[in-house]
């Protein structure tokens, strides 16, 4: 069965912090850094790397348009 | 996941999503989470998948998407508050085989420029009006707008938008669908993934009207939020709008190729 | 050559802008200029030169759409009249922010207010001080006939292109509804799509992949740059002032006494120099066809050769102020003037000379 696996890049200085990408995936992925960017932001990343599916739910609802997505086809 | 699998995903042959070269890099002025960047983008990818970009003339309101021409990497001109039909008309008449579209909020389209959205509707100028209602002004600091909704409190109606004195919200959306100049409407939100990706197929409805038919408006509203007029968080601001702003201002469509489908 | 006609100074408008190769004409009906649309669409421009010619649903709506075009490089022009032109006012301030070209006729009528639909020159302030918000001026030109209003509109918009500048035709119900003989130019064909593109560069015609894409606003946030825009406009107007001043003088090569007027008053100035010089009054004229810029250094030069200068104007006194601005010497300035539509008499004109300027 073909699988596949995601990733996305987010341009932290970019991101607001506003957590819309969180409640679109649909695996989880997404969480928010600890740490804030040259705006003072949190930002998003990957706390889930291994369940992105390359959906991009995340980049299509965030308003900054931040998130490139990346996907693979794994055959298994 | 290890490193080296990461980088082995992150990769161009993989890219799947990307910010479309027509939006400019400059960082977008809106709040966190404000519909706004979402409405800019969906419209641009549309112009780029039509390649029709080169042939493009966009019009920005007075509003929160004043600066909207910061962010459009196509030709574009600003409006006096609530005159941007007017532009587009001007534009429109002069240069036909031109793709013109205004982007709107609710004060700029439904309050100060009601005369020129109403009559540049009725003549069916041959252009696309995106409408963002977030049913506030926003750029402002948000008082009361044409769209607020009854009870809806902003800094002009501190206790709530009293009907009575301040009469109620105003679907022009309805309103100008009901004009035979105008040949499709529709309602549509971008605060979820399958609403973007549905506005954004109604946007790209509207300028293939404009481009396959040489007569008659083409009006897309997207309800949004403002969380900073509302004083939400830009999460809580979008569960907000579903309760309260959907119910007022249902989604979909309500006209399609010049009938009513939905009152 | 071109061809004589007898005309309305209204209808000598529109067909001049269709001549010209106008590209647009979006206007609302007002007397005493309502004759510019109707021979608009009497004419069917749109099937000739493919001009455009739309009723708008206000003024406000017209400008706006004069400024649309106008931003794509287009010959765009708007008409109307007094409380029209006070609508007009937000476009024409954004117009002259993002530094657009375009032609506005002001067939001018009394005020305040709604007034009266008879000839006026009430809205001098309003044309030559700036007239809506903000620090900028229009270039004015002051037609006394209907050969002029014809004349202006290629004149217009040739300063209106040269400085990217709205230009208004300040003329009076007098003048629009008065009929003349004139001779109109020849047709100079419109613009092609191509032109526009080469001639206007700034213009938003659609971005091609080979340009940045192309802005037209009056708003810039940054104080600085904001500032550095005002110089700018300052600059052109300076620019404007040096080059564009056209006055005419009548008569005033032997004047003991001046009338500075201008547009229909200065027809009447004429007459009353006669009269005058009939009875050994030696008076001269000098007519101002730009009002902004204004002649002020001829006026400082007749005001040393004069005793007294009498503006005669269809207001309370409005370019007076102007006038003694630049006379620089210690010689009689009076206004003369009727209102509310009245339009002064010859006689009358001599005989303010005589009792303001001359006895006075
Ligand atoms: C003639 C004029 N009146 C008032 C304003 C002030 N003003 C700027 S934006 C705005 C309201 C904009 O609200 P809306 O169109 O809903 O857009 P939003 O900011 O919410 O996106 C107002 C009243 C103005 N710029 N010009
Ligand atoms: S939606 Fe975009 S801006 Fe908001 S937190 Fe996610 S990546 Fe950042
Ligand atoms: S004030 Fe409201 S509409 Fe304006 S950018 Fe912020 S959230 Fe968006």
């Amino acid at each position: 069965m073909a699988k596949f696996k995601g990733a996305i890049v987010v341009d932290i200085d970019r991101c607001k912090g506003c957590e819309v990408c969180i409640g679109a995936c649909p695996h989880d992925v997404i969480g928010m850094s600890s740490e804030v960017n040259i705006k003072g932001y949190k930002y998003s990343y990957m706390v889930n790397p291994e369940s992105c599916v390359g959906c991009a739910n995340c980049a299509v609802v965030c308003p900054d348009g931040v998130i490139t997505v990346y996907r693979k086809r794994i055959e298994q | 996941m290890k490193e080296e699998v990461l980088s082995d995903i992150i990769n161009v042959e993989n890219l799947v999503y990307k910010k479309t070269p027509l939006m400019t890099d400059n960082i977008l002025s809106y709040c966190p989470g404000c519909g706004h960047g979402t409405a800019h983008r969906i419209t641009m990818e549309v112009l780029e998948e039509l390649g029709v970009w080169k042939d493009t003339i966009g019009i920005a309101p007075v509003g929160c998407s004043v600066l909207a021409y910061e962010f459009m990497n196509v030709d574009m001109q600003q409006a006096a508050h609530g005159r941007a039909p007017a532009l587009a008309t001007g534009i429109k008449r002069c240069w036909p085989h031109k793709v013109v579209f205004t982007y709107q909020g609710d004060g700029d389209l439904a309050a100060i420029g009601t005369a020129e959205t109403i009559h540049a509707c009725n003549r069916g100028e041959n252009i696309v009006i995106i409408f963002v209602n977030n049913g506030i002004y926003g750029m402002t600091g948000g008082q009361m707008a044409p769209t607020t909704l009854p009870g809806m409190k902003s800094s002009t109606s501190p206790y709530g938008r009293d009907v009575h004195i301040m009469g109620n919200p105003l679907k022009i959306t309805e309103l100008v669908a009901e004009l035979p100049g105008v040949r499709s409407v529709t309602r549509q939100a971008v605060h979820t993934p399958g609403n973007v990706r549905k506005a954004k197929r109604a946007i790209r409805k509207a300028f293939e009207n404009q481009l396959k038919y040489k007569e008659g408006l083409n009006f897309v509203e997207i309800v949004s939020n403002c969380n900073s007029g509302w004083k939400m968080t830009p999460v809580h601001s979008n569960k907000w709008m579903e309760e309260n702003m959907f119910p007022y201002f249902p989604l979909g469509d309500i006209k399609v190729d010049g009938e009513i489908v939905n009152k | 050559m071109g061809e004589l006609k007898l005309m309305k100074g209204n209808e000598a408008i529109a067909e001049a802008a269709i001549r010209a190769g106008v590209d647009a004409y979006f206007g609302y009906p007002i007397t005493p200029q309502s004759e510019v649309i109707e021979y608009l669409m009497a004419e069917k421009p749109y099937e000739t030169t493919g001009m455009v010619v739309l009723q708008a649903e206000s003024e406000v709506a017209a400008i706006n759409m004069v400024y649309g075009a106008a931003g794509t490089g287009k010959k765009a022009m708007t008409s109307s009249s007094s409380p029209g032109i006070s609508l007009k006012q937000e476009g024409i301030s954004y117009m002259a922010g993002a530094e657009l070209p375009c032609v506005i006729v002001n067939v001018v009528r009394g005020g305040p207010g709604l007034g009266t639909i008879q000839p006026s020159q009430a809205d001098y302030f309003q044309a030559v001080k700036g007239g809506g918000h903000g620090d900028y001026h229009m270039i004015v030109l002051a037609p006394a006939s209907v050969q002029e209003m014809a004349d202006f509109v290629t004149k217009g918009f040739d300063l209106a292109f040269k400085y990217r500048t709205p230009v208004m035709i300040l003329s009076d119900g007098l003048i629009g509804q008065m009929m003349e003989k004139v001779i109109m130019p020849e047709h100079t064909p419109r613009w092609t799509d191509e032109e526009i593109i080469e001639k206007w560069p700034w213009a938003t015609t659609g971005k091609p992949g080979s340009r940045e894409r192309n802005i037209i606003t009056s708003l810039d946030l940054d104080s600085g740059r904001q500032e550095q825009h005002n110089i700018h406009l300052q600059k052109k107007y300076k620019e404007i002032h040096e080059n564009e001043i056209e006055f005419e003088e009548f008569m005033c090569d032997d004047a003991d006494y001046l009338f500075v007027a201008y547009g229909s008053s200065a027809r009447i100035a004429q007459k009353a120099i006669k009269l005058g010089r009939e009875k050994g009054i030696k008076a001269g004229l000098l007519r101002p066809i730009t009002l902004y810029p204004f002649p002020a250094e001829a006026i400082h030069r007749l005001a040393k050769q004069v005793k007294g200068i009498l503006s005669l104007e269809l207001s309370a006194g409005q370019m007076v102020e102007d006038i003694r601005l630049s006379v620089g010497c210690d010689i009689k300035v009076e206004h003369f003037g009727r209102m509310g539509g009245i339009i002064h008499s010859p006689a009358e004109a001599l005989q303010a000379l005589e009792d303001k300027i001359i006895g006075g």
